[in-house]
């Protein structure tokens, strides 16, 4: 298996302020595999995947390193290039479904988006493909959902289409950026199974951001562990839950409600294991800038 | 139980904010503007080079200097009845802004109070008002404007009532929602609970907060105001014909426009300066004020 | 929905009364009998006397505000006193002339409006746009009587390619059927008389547009701004669509209800632009009779023609109410 998606030695500052954002990334995405990317809120999870996807607001400078998709650099091709590979070869499965998609628009217009510009459908065979899609996420009446606003739906049939809609063009890659975090938890349950299951079916390959530890454990096949930008600690998830080397992820599943066993208490992180990340990055910081 | 520094709080202190306001472009260059307009009002017999109402037929229709022709002491022409053009464009600055600022002040002044009322009482003052304000806007402004003057008899007294009775709305309408607003802000309710009394609250502590807004309406309508006086001394309504105006030198100009543009150009580049130099004005304030008021 | 539209027409009514009580008012404390000048010299006081009465005038003003409104719901405006029509008539006449002024200024105004916004949107993060911004503050802040004076000698005097007054070459005499000259000629293949009447219609036009496309384009590319930064937008950029495409498809539909209805208002003051600048270029609609009936004084010809732009006024008014329900998904499915 080669690399579907490698980020090599990705930096990025703050433009405001120069503030490191991203500390040199490095990951490799497996062809059909789903690679976790945690971290605790303001770790750079969410930079990086905007970065891949081209929609990184001008807040964030990128200073070095290479985004490589299938041996392309996403960093350095053409903006017309740069969109036509995004639009047609990745997806984005975005956190908040109540804002993703367009209060104006059917549901089946933004459905059937993609399949029209990058599949080559016409409206009746894209709105037909939509139907199934949407048979496919478990929507009970895709005809009348076509038809609908989005207001008209719940959460978490929003989230669903949203699914339908990101799985519609049979991405090479599709980024989740925390897809249930604004869903309540039954809800979580289902829609995390139904990526699962999609993500089998079609082999799709997947960065799966998230900073719950549980939802790793269930779905991912490697992680990378951010702090502050820096990658600290990466490997396949069975290496990580079972054998994790670096101080700042054993304290991580310490702190983390046991996904076998939740019945278990909480330790909450040391602050001796927070300072000694920090010293890390400084320590960074200082051999970059020194 | 009450914080009283809330209320303290309401009445911010103004003279950064003044500060502000003066340094920034916007009202510089606009504020700059206004400002050699009333030198010219007020010392327009010393300023202007010839009296405005002398006429010479020997001189008519002189060109501006640079053109052909031209008479020395005539910079910007002479009409068709040989009066000077630059003397009658400062002359009409009179008028212009004497209008403006009267107007303007009786409108600003009157829906500032209907409006504080409206907004801050409720109830039926308020469904009267907004009323009021609905079957105002049915009337097409300068129609009305025109008609209110041709009752009155024309006039500069006429001319300032008109623009009043039209534009009290302007004033009214945004007041009301912005003391609506206000009312629902913290330091209101705070008052209320320390007892002050209705008005006491609406003078002390809504006034000073909305007198911000009125003053960028006020510097608009000041603009506004200059217009209106130009379209009724356009159409023949506005002071007697002799005292020279610029609305009425666009009117006269616009007939002799073949053979003297200059006097139709003239006072039009003053409206027009005079237009862009209140919006300006007004922006700035509005864009140096603004952070103040936290919008 | 039902519910919202009847209160809004209920309160258009409301309006539309108020109007008619104030014209009633002006007209009252308006100095010269109304009889006298109807009459003309020579009349008895006795004519003067049984017309008074004919009209209601020696009655109770309350009465006579009924007796006046009945009359006008009737259709019964009066007759002008300086051209000796029927006002209703006169009304009629020159109606179709300022529709097609004002809508042709409308269209324009959203035509050029909409391309500055999109632009100012496009190039948000380039320098041009504050260019364009500072091109559409000057656009919004100068009144149409002042664009048309500008105009005239901008485009009549200095360039003199169009022409100065009227609606349409006298030497081209053509017997319309309806008033809308403009609309008529393009229906009946006369596209020389069309032609000319663009050419007259022109500066009228720009004059009323340029101020509202001012306003359109700010209030639009704010709203095509902040649409912009929704998620929505974020997600339909992932899906590979152009930045116009994004503008013009995802974020319009949202952006459009708000300056729609801000436009709709703005209309109505267009509308009452056209009474001083169909007077400057002698553009034979309503406006420029308006001020030719406050001129002369003709009483009943003004009523006819306050109460005329009120009820489009309010008519406008109603009319966008409805055109935001029906824009906006969420209250129309309520
Ligand atoms: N537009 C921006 N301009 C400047 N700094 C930014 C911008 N966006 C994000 N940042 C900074 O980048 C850092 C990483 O943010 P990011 O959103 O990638 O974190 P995250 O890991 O996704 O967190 P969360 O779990 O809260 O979503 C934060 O410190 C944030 O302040
Ligand atoms: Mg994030």
């Amino acid at each position: 298996m080669s690399a579907l998606l490698s980020i090599e030695n990705l930096s990025a500052v703050s433009r405001r302020d120069g503030k490191p954002i991203l500390r040199d990334v490095s990951l490799q995405v497996e062809s059909g595999t789903i690679h976790g990317l945690v971290g605790e809120s303001g770790a750079g999870k969410s930079t990086i995947s905007k970065i891949v996807l081209g929609i990184v607001s001008g807040g964030v400078v990128v200073t070095a390193g290479r985004v490589m998709l299938d041996g392309k650099d996403l960093v350095q091709i053409p903006e017309r290039d740069k969109r036509i590979l995004i639009g047609s070869q990745l997806a984005l499965i975005p956190q908040d479904p109540l804002t993703a998609l367009n209060p104006g628009r059917h549901i089946g217009d933004q459905l059937t988006d993609s399949l029209r510009m990058w599949k080559g459908f016409n409206r009746k065979a894209a709105w037909a493909r939509a139907l199934e899609l949407l048979d496919h996420v478990a929507i009970r009446d895709p005809a009348r959902v076509m038809d609908q606003f989005p207001h008209h739906l719940s959460g978490g049939m929003r989230q669903r289409v949203l699914i339908a809609a990101a799985f519609a063009i049979e991405p090479k890659l599709l980024i989740a950026d925390e897809p249930t975090t604004a869903l309540d938890a039954t809800v979580q349950k289902q829609v995390l199974q139904l990526l699962k299951r999609l993500q089998a079916e079609h082999g799709t390959s997947v960065v799966f951001v998230t900073h719950d530890l549980g939802v790793v454990a269930q779905i991912c096949d490697d992680v990378t562990l951010l702090f502050q930008g820096k990658v600290m600690e990466q490997g396949t998830a069975a290496t990580i839950f079972n054998a994790p080397r670096h101080a700042y992820t054993r304290a991580l599943l310490a702190a983390s409600p046991r996904y076998d066993n939740p019945a278990a208490g909480l330790n909450p992180i040391d602050d001796a294991v927070i300072a000694a990340c920090y010293a890390q990055i400084q320590q960074f910081d200082g051999v970059q800038h020194g | 139980m009450v914080d009283v520094t809330i209320t303290a709080a309401s009445h911010q202190n103004w003279k950064p904010i003044v500060a502000a306001a003066f340094s920034d472009p916007k009202v510089a260059v606009g504020g700059g503007f206004i400002l050699l307009l009333i030198i010219l009002a007020l010392g327009a017999d010393l300023i202007a080079p010839h009296d405005p109402l002398a006429q010479d037929l020997m001189l008519g229709s002189l060109p501006p200097v640079g053109m052909a022709g031209t008479e020395p002491g005539y910079w910007l022409g002479t009409d068709d009845l040989g009066r000077d053009v630059l003397s009658r464009f400062i002359h009409g600055t009179r008028i212009a802004l004497t209008v403006a600022f009267v107007a303007a002040t009786i409108a600003a002044t009157v829906g500032t109070v209907v409006g504080l009322l409206a907004g801050y009482f409720g109830g039926w003052i308020d469904v009267v008002v907004s009323r009021l304000i609905e079957i105002w806007m049915a009337f097409p402004a300068v129609l009305l404007s025109i008609l209110i003057v041709a009752i009155l008899g024309s006039g500069m007294h006429s001319v300032i009532i008109a623009i009043a009775i039209i534009d009290w709305t302007r004033f009214a309408r945004v007041v009301r929602a912005e003391t609506m607003a206000q009312r629902q802000a913290d330091y209101v309710t705070a008052s209320t609970v320390l007892g002050f009394s209705r008005l006491g609250i609406l003078a002390g502590e809504i006034l000073p907060n909305v007198l911000w807004v009125v003053l960028g309406l006020f510097t608009l309508e000041l603009g506004l105001a200059v217009v209106i006086e130009a379209i009724l001394s356009f159409v023949g309504l506005s002071v007697s014909s002799d005292t020279p105006t610029w609305g009425g030198m666009i009117a006269q100009g616009r007939g002799i426009i073949y053979q003297a543009w200059w006097v139709f150009a003239l006072p039009l580049a003053g409206l027009l300066a005079t237009v862009l130099a209140f919006n300006q004005l007004g922006a700035g304030l509005r864009r140096s004020l603004d952070p103040v008021m936290q919008r | 929905m039902i519910g919202l539209i009847t209160k809004r027409a209920g309160m258009a009514a409301v309006t539309l009364f108020g109007v008619a009580v104030v014209v009633f008012g002006l007209l009252r404390v308006a100095p010269g009998d109304p009889i006298a000048m109807m009459i003309g010299p020579g009349a008895t006081a006795d004519d003067i006397l049984r017309l008074r009465a004919s009209y209601g005038l020696d009655q109770p003003l309350i009465n006579q505000f009924w007796i006046w409104l009945g009359s006008l719901l009737q259709g019964d405006f009066g007759t002008s006193i300086s051209r000796r029509i029927d006002v209703g008539q006169l009304l009629l006449e020159r109606l179709p002339a300022t529709i097609e002024l004002a809508l042709m200024a409308l269209l324009v105004s959203m035509v050029l409006g909409g391309f500055i916004a999109i632009i100012g949107t496009l190039w948000r993060r380039h320098w041009a746009s504050g260019a364009i911004d500072g091109v559409n503050g000057v656009l919004l802040a100068i009144p149409e009587f002042v664009w048309a004076l500008a105009l005239v000698l901008a485009l009549g005097v200095a360039f003199p390619v169009l022409p100065l007054s009227g609606r349409i070459n006298p030497s081209l005499t053509t017997d319309f059927r309806t008033g809308f000259s403009l609309l008529e000629s393009l229906l009946i293949f006369r596209f020389d008389l069309a032609a000319d009447l663009a050419r007259h219609m022109t500066m009228p036009v720009l004059a009323l547009a340029l101020p509202l496309a001012g306003i359109i384009a700010r209030v639009l590319r704010e709203a095509l701004s902040e649409a912009m930064m929704q998620d929505y937008v974020t997600l339909a950029r992932v899906k590979g669509m152009s930045e116009l495409r994004l503008i013009l498809f995802e974020a319009m539909r949202n952006a459009i209800g708000p300056t729609l209805a801000l436009t709709g208002v703005q209309f109505t003051f267009l509308i009452g632009g056209t009474v001083i600048v169909e007077k400057i270029f002698s553009y034979p609609g309503l406006g420029n009779m308006a001020i030719d009936a406050v001129v002369n004084r003709d009483f009943p010809l003004i009523q006819g023609l306050v109460l005329m732009f009120g009820v489009i006024f309010i008519l406008i008014n109603l009319l966008v109410d409805f055109a935001v329900v029906a824009f906006n998904p969420r209250l129309r499915h309520g």
